[in-house]
């Protein structure tokens, strides 16, 4: 039954990604990208990823999904039409996909308890985290104690995408009074 | 074959979703649809990760009483924060989309390319061939 | 600001829930869903839900962009002080263990405090991002 949820979830998300890049009109494609991670929150629910889903759903599905309006309000909100029939690029992406779908053949089922990512670091985790931390959501614990240098990156990563939008967008865009002055 | 299918599904759902998001980014020439399609690209990427982590009747990884069997935390947590930084780094195209619109008051990559090109083909004495174009 | 009435009184109603939603995830990390990083973004859409309400004016009256910069650089800042914590009590780098005398308490107090941290520096970089999009103004050439 969790399987069948995951898996119906997805071929949504696929049918949403088939109409995203055909359709030409961009507040179209925005809102499609909006419903595109409402239905990857979803799938995160069913696949356990309780923290992830709650991000993707307040990051994915609303703060990106108001950045790509404010961009847009910006630009023009049609796409132009394509020059030519893009078949290069579509040779290119099937022939890599058949690449990567035979390069799964070998790969462990769907939750399959043997798989190797279950034997390594995982079962510590949830064997001694809520011991040592205290915490008994063992990603907060992870996320913040085991794996608090990995955060600190992220957290720095994100400083420097602020500092660099700051940095692009801070000046004025010049206007005629600017241009006329010396 | 069925079972193989079934078991099999996440992954080919991930490569599909990675290659939709790459042909966008590829074929298409709007600047803000191939940011679109990055995001596609990389939220299949979250997928990939956290599929193998689920175990059917497992729980969430949250420890309580009554429950024995947890789905994998690990990649819950590198995803976790991959969205915030996939977030931060879209705000950062978004940011060079808008400010390319402002030189070059197009977000068709054709048309920028176009108008990049464009001293050269028309020679001018003095400025060279920089391809430089004034906003 | 939108005339909208509806709008208006909605919003009034919703905020404050959102803000103290975002404090039930930020607080309550440690036993249920949640953290520093989903309550730093539930913080700023409710700062930009205030702002596509009551105009941007109004919010920068709230939450003025000196303030929303600072907050950039002072979640990072707290979570390397926290960091630096470490060997000052004569731990390692990032040892929660030295925060408290009891080994689990110190765990506590650190995860507290870079949960924090992450919080304030994802609300500050989400909001300066929002405010420097819709101050700009659409292109009227």
């Amino acid at each position: 039954m969790e399987t069948l949820i995951v898996n119906v979830l997805l071929t949504l998300m696929m049918l949403a990604v088939v109409v995203l890049a055909r359709t030409r009109n961009l507040f179209a494609v925005i809102v499609l990208s909006g419903l595109y991670s409402f239905l990857m929150a979803t799938a995160m629910v069913a696949l356990d990823a309780v923290d992830v889903a709650m991000t993707e759903a307040a990051v994915g599905a609303g703060i990106s999904t108001v950045l790509l309006l404010g961009a847009l309000h910006l630009c023009r909100s049609e796409e132009a039409k394509p020059a030519h029939k893009p078949w290069l690029p579509l040779a290119v992406t099937a022939s890599a996909g058949l690449l990567l779908v035979y390069g799964t053949w070998d790969l462990p089922a769907f939750s399959d308890p043997e798989a190797p990512i279950h034997k390594h670091v995982a079962p510590r985790y949830l064997a001694d985290g809520p011991r040592e931390t205290g915490v008994p959501n063992v990603v907060t614990a992870v996320l913040a104690s085991y794996r608090g240098f990995d955060t600190l990156g992220e957290t720095t990563v994100v400083f420097t995408a602020g500092a660099g939008i700051i940095a692009l967008l801070r000046r004025r865009r010049r206007t005629t009074a600017d241009k006329e002055a010396p | 074959m069925l079972a193989h299918f079934v078991d099999h599904f996440d992954y080919w759902a991930m490569i599909f979703l990675a290659m939709a998001g790459l042909f966008i980014v590829i074929a298409r020439g709007n600047l803000i649809k191939k940011l679109v399609g990055l995001g596609i690209f990389q939220t299949s990427v979250y997928l990939l990760y956290v599929a193998p982590g689920k175990i059917v009747g497992g729980t969430a990884p949250i420890v309580a009483e009554g429950f024995r069997v947890y789905s994998n935390p690990l990649p819950h947590v590198l995803i976790l924060t991959a969205i915030v930084v996939g977030v931060a780094t879209l705000a950062l195209g978004l940011a060079l989309v808008v400010r390319i619109r402002e030189a070059y008051d197009s977000i068709e990559e054709d048309e920028i390319l176009r108008r990049d090109h464009a001293p050269e083909v028309t020679p001018s004495r003095g400025e060279g061939a920089g391809g430089k174009v004034v906003p | 600001m939108t005339r909208d009435m509806v709008l208006r009184v909605v919003a009034k109603l919703l905020i404050p829930f959102i803000l103290l939603f975002a404090l039930y995830v930020q607080f309550h990390g440690d036993f249920g869903p949640g953290g520093g990083f989903q309550a730093g973004v539930i913080l700023a859409a409710a700062m930009v839900f205030y702002a596509i309400v009551f105009g941007l004016d109004n919010a920068r009256k709230v939450l003025p962009d000196r303030l929303v910069e600072t907050m950039v650089a002072a979640g990072v800042l707290l979570y390397l002080g926290v960091g630096v914590a470490g060997p000052l009590l004569g731990g390692n780098f990032l040892d929660y263990f030295v925060l408290a005398a009891d080994p689990v308490a110190g765990q506590h107090r650190g995860i507290f405090w870079i949960e924090l941290g992450v919080a304030i520096t994802v609300c500050g970089v989400m909001l300066k991002v929002y405010y420097l999009f819709a101050g700009r103004g659409p292109e009227d050439d």
